[in-house]
């Protein structure tokens, strides 16, 4: 029978929630790496087992950490096949904790600078791993998006890490400036039809694509409004929350904006919006039924500056046509006193045949719905609060 | 020998229980202990001071003999009581945050 594997990090440690295909009993494994930040935990594609972490300190910087047995043990990539991991004889190297961004091939100078909060141009400073995309294909490769924005990757399973700085220097970085959560680069999507093909996003710059591999990018964000910057509908500037898709159809893209739910149907060439009768379109999550590709989930947040849901009811919203129209989804999720939040990276789908919904809450909810959203129910109450949400089907 | 004391977080990266001690050839001073730590737990290299600049990460502090050696130049040498192994250099997180 079918098992499911969810891998929540949280702002205390990372957790491990395992059940079969019933997803009505779990287990939990944790914390991992307590007291540290786990901003996201992801599994390869290609070879389940390996999962990859990033364990992050506001005192003590960035270390990433990697698993092949499924989250039993871990490494920081680098310790040498075979040696030990602990004593002072067999140390791994502190090399994959090392994000080092490009400079210019002919100055030596950093590639650009960005815009700061108060509008005066700011250098480049690596702050932190918000989100690893492993490949689909190899599992030595894994991306890394980070704060201040960049694209870094991986092909030697997180031991060394090498900017694609074709994103940063291709001409509108000055532009690109911090959200109230930092320059992060928060998503990334790996065409699963076309190799060549990269999306990401980052706050607050908007959406981008490479068509090759990642040596060169484009902003990909027309069709996008934004109220809040001095052009609103500028090439770049846009607070992106997250983008999702479909595997089957990767040109048809599903945003949720700072403010507004938008639709691609053009692989991010153009947008339009999809907010219909949501009862607000402020937001963070957004992703997308494993089985159904026009059946998108959202939650919807009171406002930007109010992070929770609207009059203390949680509620997810599904639409089962690709947007427009919404539906309310609330049943086994707390209707009164809610003030919870759910940020960008915590909501995942699992691929069961009746596929699985999951989000994590800064309440330190992880709720599960094995029904595609019609149901309910809470994996773990009081977690701490939980950054991101990621789950594995297994065989 | 040269005695340090790391932040728990630190300690649970590199799997240490108690103190470090470290033999350091010629000057001691907060460059060569922070050389010879991340020489011997590498898992350390970044976290104390940057990986490029080299300069103390922003939140952490160095203290010794009841001082705040933090704003030092690294190439000051250390008390002699550090050098000597009498007192440990302590690396402190600031108390900041939840």
């Amino acid at each position: 029978m079918s098992r499911v594997r969810v891998l929540a990090g949280t702002r205390k440690g990372a957790f491990i929630l395992t059940s079969d295909g019933k997803r009505d009993g779990w287990d939990v494994s944790g914390p991992h790496f307590a007291g540290w930040e786990i901003y996201h935990v992801k599994g390869s594609p290609c070879e389940p087992n390996r999962i990859f972490a990033s364990q992050t300190s506001g005192w003590f910087g960035q270390v990433i950490q990697r698993s092949d047995d499924g989250g039993k043990t871990w490494i920081q990539p680098g310790t040498p096949p075979g040696e030990p991991t602990t004593g002072p004889g067999g140390m791994p190297k502190g090399e994959s904790n090392k994000f080092l961004y490009d400079v210019s091939k002919e100055t030596g100078k950093p590639l650009t600078t960005h815009q700061f909060y108060d509008g005066t141009q700011h250098p480049w400073e690596f702050k932190r791993v918000w989100h690893l995309e492993p490949s689909l294909t190899d599992p030595n490769t894994v991306y890394a998006g980070v704060e201040d924005a960049a694209l870094f990757r991986s092909t030697d399973g997180g031991k060394s890490w090498h900017e694609l700085s074709g994103l940063r220097g291709h001409g509108t970085g000055p532009r690109w400036q911090p959200g109230a959560g930092g320059m992060c680069l928060h998503t990334i999507i790996l065409d699963p039809k076309n190799p060549k093909r990269i999306f990401i996003a980052i706050s607050a710059a908007g959406a981008f694509r490479t068509d090759d591999g990642g040596e060169t990018w484009r902003p990909i964000n027309k069709g996008l409004y934004s109220k809040y910057i001095p052009e609103p509908t500028a090439e770049v500037g846009h607070c992106v929350h997250r983008i999702a898709l479909h595997p089957s159809r990767p040109d048809v893209l599903f945003m949720q904006k700072h403010w507004d739910v938008m639709r691609s149907n053009n692989a991010g060439d153009s947008w339009e919006k999809i907010s219909g009768n949501l009862p607000t379109d402020f937001g963070f999550v957004i992703d997308v039924n494993a089985n159904e590709p026009d059946t998108v989930y959202v939650v919807p947040i009171k406002s930007d500056g109010e992070h929770f849901p609207l009059d203390g009811k949680l509620r997810v919203y599904r639409s089962k046509s690709g947007g427009n129209e919404w539906q309310e989804l609330g049943k086994g999720l707390p209707q009164r006193d809610c003030y919870v939040n759910v940020l960008r990276d915590a909501m995942a789908v699992d691929s069961l045949d009746k596929s699985g919904i999951y989000f994590g809450t800064t309440g330190g909810q992880v709720y599960v719905s094995p029904d595609g959203g019609d149901n309910w129910s809470a994996i773990v109450q009081n977690l701490p609060p939980v950054l991101s949400v990621e789950v594995q089907t297994l065989a | 020998m040269i005695r340090v004391i790391l932040p728990p977080h630190l300690r649970g990266l590199a799997h240490i229980a108690g103190e470090v001690e470290l033999a350091i050839a010629g000057q001691v001073t907060q460059r060569s202990v922070l050389d010879a730590l991340e020489a011997r737990y590498p898992m350390l290299s970044g976290t104390i001071r940057d990986h490029v600049t080299q300069q103390r990460r922003p939140f952490l502090r160095f203290f010794a003999c009841g001082e705040d050696l933090s704003h030092e130049q690294p190439d000051t040498p250390l008390p002699e009581a550090i050098a000597t192994g009498a007192e440990p250099l302590l690396i402190l997180g600031a108390i900041a945050g939840g």
